[in-house]
């Protein structure tokens, strides 16, 4: 089957208002007959479940959480991107497109992400409308921030928490739906199959997780917002129960998965500190701002801080590696996510890790707090102020700016930062991969949509700061209720789709028989036995940086893992009842195929672009020498993978990307 | 509005409504007490007007009766709504961690004044009522002053007295503050307000104990 | 460290449940409390038994899942922490952990320590919202200007989690912190005014009706309460329906 992503003709500034004003829409009297289905009641979930049914469709929406409020989207800390211009720095939607682009390492649809520009304004005003509190300045107006990898002041925020808050947001217009009759919600429910009748999506199987029931609903169309695979990784920023099982499943029903190896690695998370981590946890970007990244340059001194010989206060300036400032002159520390991270990874495994696993670096904030203590001293005019009164006054500002998180970091780590530099290491945070979709938020699947961060979105090869919320909300708010009308003006007719038919049958069915596999299987090693050496086969071989043998390497050992599990996984307990062993299970499955599928995707793309850097592709010499080669001759393409099997026999489709409004550059923050 | 003190809400409200109105009937009888402690001519003849005044006998008297019992009755009645909102309880529960003995047990300090009540209407009240209404005793001015230093001859009326004025004040010392954050007062106001809530909650029953006291030692 | 942990178990919603003694050993202070339980419940899976049942999701302190009370209090010792953010290092060498469900009539036991707390759905469902369509065409976002004062009140009450400590540490097992914080929210921007009286008397109407006891202001839900959520928005919810019912 050939790609058709059904771009709109026209200029792009006109395509998404011409593209509105021709498609065809569902009256409201008959939109009360149409059912729509949508798993995941994240940021793109949940907006699209509450505007759904707000126009006036049944919404059917199902959260493996006991409400929508605690999903994932949650947890963004930074900020939500919008092209409002409120600070009059000259930034328009042009702008955010532009920017969005060249961040995502030209891997990206130009026409949606100049759609995602266009509506990103209207977000902030839903937002405010529903109450959402976002920072404001003295004068009552809303605040912005700068983030990374821009020229602009353009994230609106709400304190650290700006997830939450939008969450919050969305989550309360579906209350207002659900009170109404209008949205049916299904928590602690987990999708385990799509079913497909005539070629369209027309219902789930979902498992109470409550009571274990195997349950069948219908609608006429279906949504996936499940969001990202990150836990591929075991370890990741990610909840302990975000999972791709959704998107896997729906992948495996004929949804094309593309880009998977197109991940997300955060520079700024908290280092790992031993072999029962659970999960990383993001220190928000922002820190860059004003702390400096180092390691010793004396492997000697490297190694008696690993063995707790020695603190980093006793290490000499002189002694001092700021690798990022060294390589990266011009942006120094705030160098975007995916080179910051593998700039790190080089010095760690290169043996100048500061932290017992010998998996950390230093971010290190004494120089900003003598800077602001300066400025401080000056500002109250203290003449020669002593050395402590000067930390004293910078410590103030710091604290001003950072304290929740040095908070955070301490509870953590029972450390104070503010003596001692803080310890990070990259962590999987994002994946820019997923269900490809096409203009229209559909899968390849008729009636199958996508949205949010499950599908491959506008991110392209890497997303930038606070980006993701505006996504998942653009895609909920605001187009998925549109284009849907135009699939679903057909369905008028078609009436109550049965649950007693064959497919549904089929579905339930093999759906059982697989979970009373795991019931039945009475194996040797838990579940984590298994996610945890998958995570470590992607950490070490298709993590930061990967090359044709590890990637080769990978797939074999992904393969003979998988083959494993299904002979020695061991799951307590029983189908019919509560039973967390059993969904991990499922889960962890999935990652067992999705990790192959996405080691493949990763060694058939031979260059380095965005968050994939493949070792075969640097630049071999001038000022870039070493640094990321993108091929655009080669691989300017989406790569949709067709399940056929085996992940290792999945099938390339590529999607050519064309750029007629942004010339194509090398990135170079030297 | 009948709505509203069926909910929740406006059950506390209630509760802190009557309970401002006992906190300023104590605060006008603890300041006629003293009177004896000063003057027992004066005493005399503010009791005298209190005992034989129809807007305090007839209106007042009855409010205040209604104001007690109806602090006590939904005092309980809460109590039990609450009890009943856990229906397993903790195994360990350290509720010393997070906030007072006193927030915690105005069930008991409130059963134990109510005890006190029992007794200090026999005391006093229901002799008054005997001498004015049933009995029918011509009134005699002088007289209060002299039956109140007898009730504090014993020395065990004198201690149950101070056991439940200890209670009262630890009562007052949660139920004070509380009353305000009921009716809705907020931050910019509770530095004072706990500081007023401590004074009075203190100086109070501190008063009383006095007063008996006194009249122990010095009849 | 090694530990002994007394844990309420409890088949389903409808079975009686009890106390449990488990042994940990070789626990890491840098822990979370939650890696100690990941580390009893594969102890558990190994050894062929049932692995306790918990709610846990995020991990970091804001998806609101994780609702443990361990040794009399709601998140444990620690204080500003949800229990994904207690460390082991608040605990001793041979100490006995006791940890229970969050308890209230309505909060009932789903399993082991998992509650069903959707009576705080249902409470948000009732009114937790401002009716506004996403029409794309609402009036631009500065176009009400919001003093800072306002905007910042409006967002340390936005800032509860949804966990239902205050619930579990109330001696009453009343819901009014986490009405209260929605309630102010709103009240405290001009978006929420016009459906400001309905509001606190439809959702006060839904708390009392799902079962939770009434607020004596012990205070105790402020003190345990993760985010901090101050006791001013119980005094502003009061004042709010004092005000929507005259």
């Amino acid at each position: 089957m050939a790609l058709n992503s059904k771009i709109p003709e026209g200029p792009i500034k006109d395509k998404w208002t011409n593209y509105k004003d021709h498609i065809n829409l569902v009256n409201p009297a008959n939109k009360r007959h149409i059912d729509i289905i949508v798993v995941g009641t994240g940021l793109a979930g949940g907006s699209a479940a509450a505007t759904l049914a707000e126009l006036g469709y049944n919404v059917k929406a199902f959260a493996y959480q006991d409400s929508p409020r605690r999903a994932h989207s949650i947890a963004a800390q930074g900020g939500i991107n919008a092209a409002k211009n409120y600070m009059g720095d000259g930034d328009s939607t042009y702008r955010l497109f532009y920017d969005t682009v060249k961040g995502g390492d030209y891997r990206s649809r130009e026409a949606n992400v100049y759609r995602l520009a266009e509506v990103s304004a209207n977000i902030i005003d839903q937002c405010v409308a529903q109450g959402v509190p976002f920072a404001r300045d003295y004068g009552g107006l809303l605040d912005n921030r700068s983030f990374g990898g821009v020229l602009v002041s353009r994230t609106f925020y709400a304190k650290g928490q700006t997830g939450q808050q939008l969450l919050l947001g969305a989550y309360s217009a579906m209350n207002r739906q659900i009170a109404r009759g209008k949205i049916e919600m299904f928590n602690r429910h987990e999708m385990l199959d799509v079913v497909k009748v005539n070629g369209k999506a027309r219902g789930i199987i979902a498992r109470n997780l409550i009571t274990g029931e195997i349950e069948r609903h219908s609608a006429h169309a279906v949504v996936i917002a499940s969001g990202g695979y990150g836990n591929v990784y075991y370890l990741s920023t990610n909840a302990m129960g975000s999972n791709a099982t959704a998107a896997w499943k729906i992948h495996k029903k004929g949804a094309y998965f593309a880009n998977p190896c197109f991940t997300q690695i955060h520079p700024t998370c908290i280092p790992r500190s031993g072999d029962y981590q659970s999960k990383l946890t993001l220190m928000s970007e922002s820190l860059r701002n004003d702390g400096r990244i180092w390691v010793p340059k004396n492997i000697e001194d490297a190694k008696a801080l690993q063995q707790r010989k020695m603190k980093p206060t006793d290490i000499p300036e002189e002694n001092r590696d700021y690798f990022l400032e060294r390589r990266y002159p011009a942006f120094g520390n705030l160098v975007p996510r995916d080179v910051a991270s593998r700039a790190a990874k080089e010095r760690c495994d290169a043996g100048f890790g500061v932290n017992a696993t010998g998996e950390a670096v230093y971010l290190d904030f004494a120089s900003a707090i003598e800077r602001y203590g300066k400025t401080q001293a000056k500002i109250h005019n203290l003449e020669n102020p002593s050395k402590e009164k000067i930390y004293d006054l910078g410590k103030g500002i710091v604290e001003e700016k950072y304290g929740n998180l040095f908070q955070m970091y301490e509870k953590i780590v029972d450390e104070n930062p503010y003596k001692t530099p803080m310890m990070i290491y990259p962590a999987t945070h994002y994946t820019m991969g997923g269900i490809w979709v096409d203009y229209n938020l559909m899968t390849t699947v008729d009636g199958l949509y996508c949205i949010g961060e499950a599908n491959f979105s506008e991110h392209g090869a890497n997303r930038l700061g606070a980006s993701a919320l505006m996504q998942g909300l653009a895609d909920g708010y605001f187009v998925l209720p549109y284009t849907i009308g135009d699939y679903l003006s057909n369905e008028i007719r078609t009436g109550k789709i049965p649950t007693n038919t064959p497919e549904f049958d089929e579905a339930e069915k093999d759906v059982k028989e697989r979970l009373h596999f795991f019931i039945n299987n009475k194996g040797e090693h838990s579940v984590d036995y298994y996610h945890k050496k998958l995570g470590k086969i992607m950490w070490d071989k298709v993590g930061m940086s990967r090359n044709e043998k590890g990637l080769i390497e990978a797939m074999a050992e992904i393969k003979e893992l998988r083959e494993d599990f299904w002979k020695n996984v061991k799951v307590p307990g029983n189908l019919y009842e509560m039973n967390p062993e059993l969904e991990k299970a499922g889960r962890v499955a999935d990652f067992l195929e999705l990790g192959e599928l996405f080691a493949k995707d990763a060694l058939h793309r031979n260059e380095s672009c965005g968050g994939h850097f493949r070792e075969e592709s640097v630049e071999l010499d001038g000022e870039q020498k070493g640094e990321a080669k993108r091929n655009d001759k080669d691989y300017a393409y989406v790569a949709a993978w067709e399940y056929k099997g085996e992940p290792a026999a999945a099938v390339l489709h590529k999607e050519q990307l064309e750029f007629k409004d942004i010339e194509l550059k090398q990135r170079s923050y030297k | 509005m009948s709505g509203f003190f069926k909910s929740s809400i406006g059950r506390k409200v209630a509760m802190a409504l009557s309970a401002f109105f006992l906190m300023i009937f104590l605060l006008m009888h603890v300041s006629v007490n003293l009177l004896s402690v000063f003057s027992e001519d004066t005493f005399n003849a503010a009791s005298h007007f209190m005992g034989t005044n129809w807007l305090v006998q007839f209106i007042m008297q009855p409010i205040l009766i209604f104001g007690v019992i109806f602090h006590f009755v939904m005092g309980f009645v809460l109590e039990i709504k609450n009890r009943k909102a856990r229906n397993v309880s903790y195994v360990s529960n350290n509720g010393a961690a997070n906030s007072t003995w006193m927030s915690r047990n105005m069930i008991y300090s409130g059963l134990v004044i109510l005890a006190f009540l029992v007794l200090h209407f026999a005391d006093f009240w229901i002799h008054e009522i005997n001498v004015k209404y049933i009995a029918m005793h011509p009134e005699d001015p002088t007289r209060y002053f002299h039956e109140l230093q007898e009730k504090f001859v014993p020395i065990w009326r004198v201690a149950a007295y101070v056991i439940a004025f200890v209670l009262l004040g630890l009562h007052l010392a949660h139920g004070f503050t509380s009353a305000f954050q009921s009716l809705g007062a907020t931050a910019s106001r509770k530095k004072t307000l706990q500081n007023i809530g401590k004074a009075y909650s203190i100086l109070i029953p501190l008063g009383f104990i006095f007063i008996a006291l006194y009249h122990h030692f010095n009849h | 460290m090694n530990l002994t942990l007394k844990i309420w178990r409890q088949k389903d919603s409808n079975a009686k449940g009890q106390m449990v003694d488990y042994k940990v050993t070789d626990i890491s202070e840098h822990m979370s409390f939650l890696e100690m339980m990941d580390v009893l419940n594969e102890q558990l899976v190994n050894s062929g038994e049932d692995p306790v049942a918990f709610d846990h999701d995020c991990r970091e302190g804001i998806c609101g899942m994780c609702s443990m009370y361990i040794n009399g209090e709601a998140h444990g010792p620690d204080r500003g922490v949800t229990t994904c953010q207690l460390h082991m290092r608040m605990f001793k060498d041979g100490d006995t952990i006791t940890i229970e469900p969050f308890r209230a009539s309505a909060f009932p036991v789903l399993k082991d320590l998992v509650v069903d707390r959707t009576a705080f759905e249902r409470i948000q469902q009732a009114g937790g919202y401002i009716s506004v369509n996403t029409s794309g065409n609402t009036q631009d976002a500065n176009s009400i200007p919001i003093s800072k004062h306002a905007a910042d009140e409006a967002m340390d009450a936005a800032t509860c989690i949804g966990c239902g400590a205050c619930v579990a540490t109330c001696k009453n097992s009343s819901a009014m912190l986490f009405v209260g914080a929605k309630v102010s929210q709103y009240a405290l921007l001009p978006q929420g005014q016009i459906e400001a009286a309905d509001r606190v008397r439809n959702m006060v109407a839904q708390m009392d009706l799902e079962g939770f006891g009434n607020c004596t202001n012990t205070g105790a839900c402020e003190i345990e309460c993760p985010k901090g959520i101050s006791l001013d928005n119980i005094a502003r919810m009061n004042r709010e329906l004092m005000k929507a019912s005259i």
